[in-house]
């Protein structure tokens, strides 16, 4: 088993972070993994990405140039990284600030409106969550205990965040499980 | 027989590398009486600097280190962090601390770093032969300053005292002479002052000390002190510029 | 335990527990979780950490630190590094024990922000004025990058010099699922004789000093130096071999481009191409007496050297090889990373061109 997944958006979209739940999961399932920020200088204000590999093996390069899965959360996102999604990976959009429509053989293409989902569970901080969601949903690659345990761990001190965290993920759960 | 007078345990056998009339070897006598005076015996860990008392670590009867040109601020932050029980003093000449290390002075003064340090300003570069140092007077000849030292050229004087006593952080800065008995005396106490702050954990003391250099200079001893006395002072008028202790 | 941690993260919690209890450094990226970690983690265990108000003054204070007798270190980036590099040549001429991190980014000049190796020659060669060297590793994990950290200071003090972990912006940034140590009991530390702890006096005084103004003494000092580093490539020498075995054409690299290049490795082996690779470790002391016995290998054709530079490592590459095969050399420059598949094309056209 060996997945790749670039996640990309806005500086403040919670781009790293998601990134970084995905790299908490695969530890809480005793995988390999390694978590590679782009700390240029597009990180003050610019965009955002992240490069996550999952591995039942020792992980060589932590470089990702071809993905099993590409998140995207803004346009300039999907211009610069869709071109790197595997034949028959996923690439997962945040429809709500990428309208366009988007299609391309041999990719499943998930449109998620991450922004307005996210507000119904009280803040729109929480987009990321839903495109985690539909991320495990589709891939099937964590169990949902480990999602809520790392949830659980990774906001303890923020407890009443939660709620709406399990909320948002779930959503995006339910969406990527029907593709 | 009675003895009256003896050198300080604090100053090794090894005989002084200094010109002669040059002040250094007053300054570090009054400096090993002090750390003798205070108690210090056993209990310091001293700094030499680049310069003509670059060899300080050979004279001063206790642990030494010996610093890049310039540093000997930062090396003693180094030792007190990590020694706050310990004495620790830096020697530095005017270009070490006034030119090359003018960063690492001012920012060991604005940290209020619990050391003593101590300026030995006479107005050149001994070791290296005679070079205009950043204390250099006005139209004052040295080897790179053939015609006298010209404003519009090389800049003025920096007077440090003044400088660090702007800071909040210092506790004492006080300039002295030892160009005479009087003086000499007077120096003695602001040494002692600076050391006894440390020990108190008042913090940074700097005592710059007017001192001369009659071989660069091209003069002899009694004219050097006279210059001292006479020139040196106008530019750089002695006086306790900060003193935590009286509340300025 | 293992968990998940940020490579600056790791390797600053890997000092601690190795005995770090003094630390001085000044902010440039991409290092600069390091200091901001140790800012908080050296109060907990009772260590002094300080933000100095320049790289000059860092390495100076670590100078004094060290000269007394503390666990001591610093780290910063490439341009940092430069201004440290008379410190550590003062450090090195006094004999002097203390950890040194630099997290490359790409130069000359301010650069770039991103991974380079282009501050090889300036580690394993020197740096800075004199005949001197360090004990340089290049860890390619965040996990190999702790363990080196977690034994850094008892090298240093073994031979009473600087030891520089030599990373780059990707080590830094990476997260990782690392194991962490036992934090060492800093009381069992060999007590050091020769520390300027402030009780010498008489006889019993210590000086730290790299000034010896005569000669004969200066000669003597560079001698007992390089005496040292003559017991490095005895005893401190690593190296990690990669299906070298039967390998046609061996990749030499080291840091987190070895990495890319195990990966290169196995697709090649999968193209039915036999590659291997060789991953220095140290880099000063470099494993030449085994790169030279690897060379006589009848099977294998040649080196290739790969690099985030114009070329350094490969020159140590050629030196140990010493004509016996020939050595080639692939580089990516100013913060670029090649792919793994970037290598197998280079190494393929290569292998094509002959």
């Amino acid at each position: 088993m060996e997945q790749k997944i670039i996640i990309a958006g806005f500086g403040g979209q919670g781009v790293l972070s998601l990134g970084q739940l995905i790299a908490y999961a695969s530890i809480e399932e005793h995988k390999e993994v390694t978590w590679l920020p782009c700390y240029g200088p597009e990180m003050r204000g610019g965009t955002s990405n992240c490069s996550i590999v999952i591995s039942d093996k020792i992980i060589a390069s932590p470089i990702v140039d071809w993905a099993d899965c590409v998140i995207v959360m803004n346009r300039p996102s999907l211009e610069k990284f869709s071109p790197k999604v595997k034949a028959g990976g996923i690439l997962i959009i945040n429809s709500s600030l990428i309208p366009d429509s988007y299609e391309k053989a041999n990719l499943c293409v998930i449109k998620i409106k991450a922004n307005e989902f996210a507000e119904e569970t009280g803040s729109v901080k929480n987009a990321n969550l839903v495109l985690l969601g539909a991320y495990v949903g589709k891939s099937g690659i964590f169990s949902l205990e480990t999602i809520s345990t790392v949830i659980n761990e990774k906001f303890s001190g923020k407890p009443k965040l939660i709620p709406g965290i399990k909320e948002a993920f779930r959503i995006g759960y339910e969406i990527g499980q029907k593709y | 027989m009675e003895i009256l007078y003896k050198k300080s345990r604090m100053l090794t056998d090894t005989p002084l590398s200094y010109c002669p009339g040059c002040t250094h070897g007053i300054v570090h006598k009054l400096l090993a009486e002090t750390l003798e005076e205070i108690g210090a015996e056993g209990n310091v860990i001293g700094i030499a600097p680049v310069g003509c008392s670059v060899f300080a670590y050979k004279f001063f009867n206790c642990d030494m280190q010996q610093v890049a040109h310039g540093r000997a601020p930062a090396c003693a932050t180094g030792i007190k962090r990590c020694n706050p029980d310990k004495i620790v003093f830096a020697y530095q000449g005017d270009g070490d601390i006034a030119s090359i290390g003018i960063a690492e002075i001012i920012h060991a003064a604005a940290r209020g770093e619990n050391i003593t340090v101590i300026f030995i300003n006479n107005a050149i570069y001994g070791m290296t032969g005679g070079q205009m140092a950043p204390t250099t007077l006005v139209g004052q000849k040295t080897t790179t300053t053939p015609y006298g030292r010209v404003v519009g050229i090389n800049g003025n004087p920096i007077r440090l005292c003044e400088m660090i006593a702007t800071l909040d952080g210092p506790c004492f800065v006080s300039r002295v002479s030892v160009s005479d008995p009087v003086n000499v005396r007077k120096a003695k106490k602001a040494i002692k002052k600076g050391f006894e702050n440390q020990i108190n954990k008042k913090g940074f003391s700097l005592i710059e000390v007017l001192s001369t250099c009659p071989t660069n200079w091209h003069m002899n001893p009694v004219q050097s002190l006279d210059y001292v006395k006479n020139e040196m002072t106008k530019i750089f008028p002695l006086g306790v510029f900060k003193d935590c202790q009286e509340g300025n | 335990m293992k968990q998940l941690m940020k490579g600056n993260e790791a390797i600053a919690e890997a000092a601690v527990r190795g005995g770090c209890r003094a630390f001085f450094g000044y902010p440039i990226t991409p290092q600069n979780e390091i200091p901001e970690y140790m800012s908080f983690r050296m109060s907990e265990v009772g260590g002094v950490f300080l933000q100095a108000e320049s790289e000059i003054a860092a390495i100076n204070m670590v100078y004094g630190a060290a000269g007394s007798g503390a666990r001591a270190m610093t780290s910063s980036s490439s341009p940092g590094i430069s201004l440290k590099q008379e410190g550590i040549s003062y450090i090195c001429g006094a004999d002097l024990p203390c950890v040194i991190v630099n997290m490359v980014r790409g130069g000359p000049g301010l650069g770039g922000i991103l991974p380079a190796q282009s501050d090889y020659f300036q580690a394993v060669k020197g740096g800075g004025h004199g005949d001197y060297h360090m004990l340089v590793y290049g860890p390619s994990t965040v996990q190999e990058a702790v363990n080196i950290m977690y034994d850094a200071f008892d090298k240093a003090d073994k031979y009473r010099l600087p030891v520089m972990l030599l990373g780059d912006g990707m080590l830094g940034q990476i997260m990782e699922a690392v194991e962490l140590p036992e934090m060492k009991d800093v009381n069992s530390f060999p007590k050091k004789k020769w520390a300027t702890d402030g009780s010498g006096i008489g006889a019993d005084r210590r000086v730290i000093n790299s000034l010896f103004i005569d000669p004969d003494s200066l000669e003597k000092q560079n001698h007992s130096l390089f005496s040292k580093y003559e017991l490095l490539k005895r005893n401190e020498t690593q190296y990690e071999e990669y299906m070298t075995e039967d390998a046609e054409y061996i990749l030499v690299a080291y840091g987190t481009v070895a990495r890319v290049c195990r990966s290169a490795v196995d697709i090649l082996r999968e193209r039915g191409i036999k590659a291997g690779l060789f991953r220095p470790v140290t880099l000063f002391p470099y494993p030449t007496n085994r790169l030279y016995q690897i060379a006589d290998k009848e099977e294998l054709k040649y080196f290739l050297s790969v690099e985030l530079s114009m070329g350094q490592m490969v020159e140590d590459l050629k030196l140990a090889v010493n004509g016996k095969k020939k050595v080639k050399f692939f580089g990516k420059v100013g913060g670029n990373v090649m792919s793994p598949e970037e290598i197998v094309d280079n190494l393929v056209s290569k292998i094509e061109e002959n």
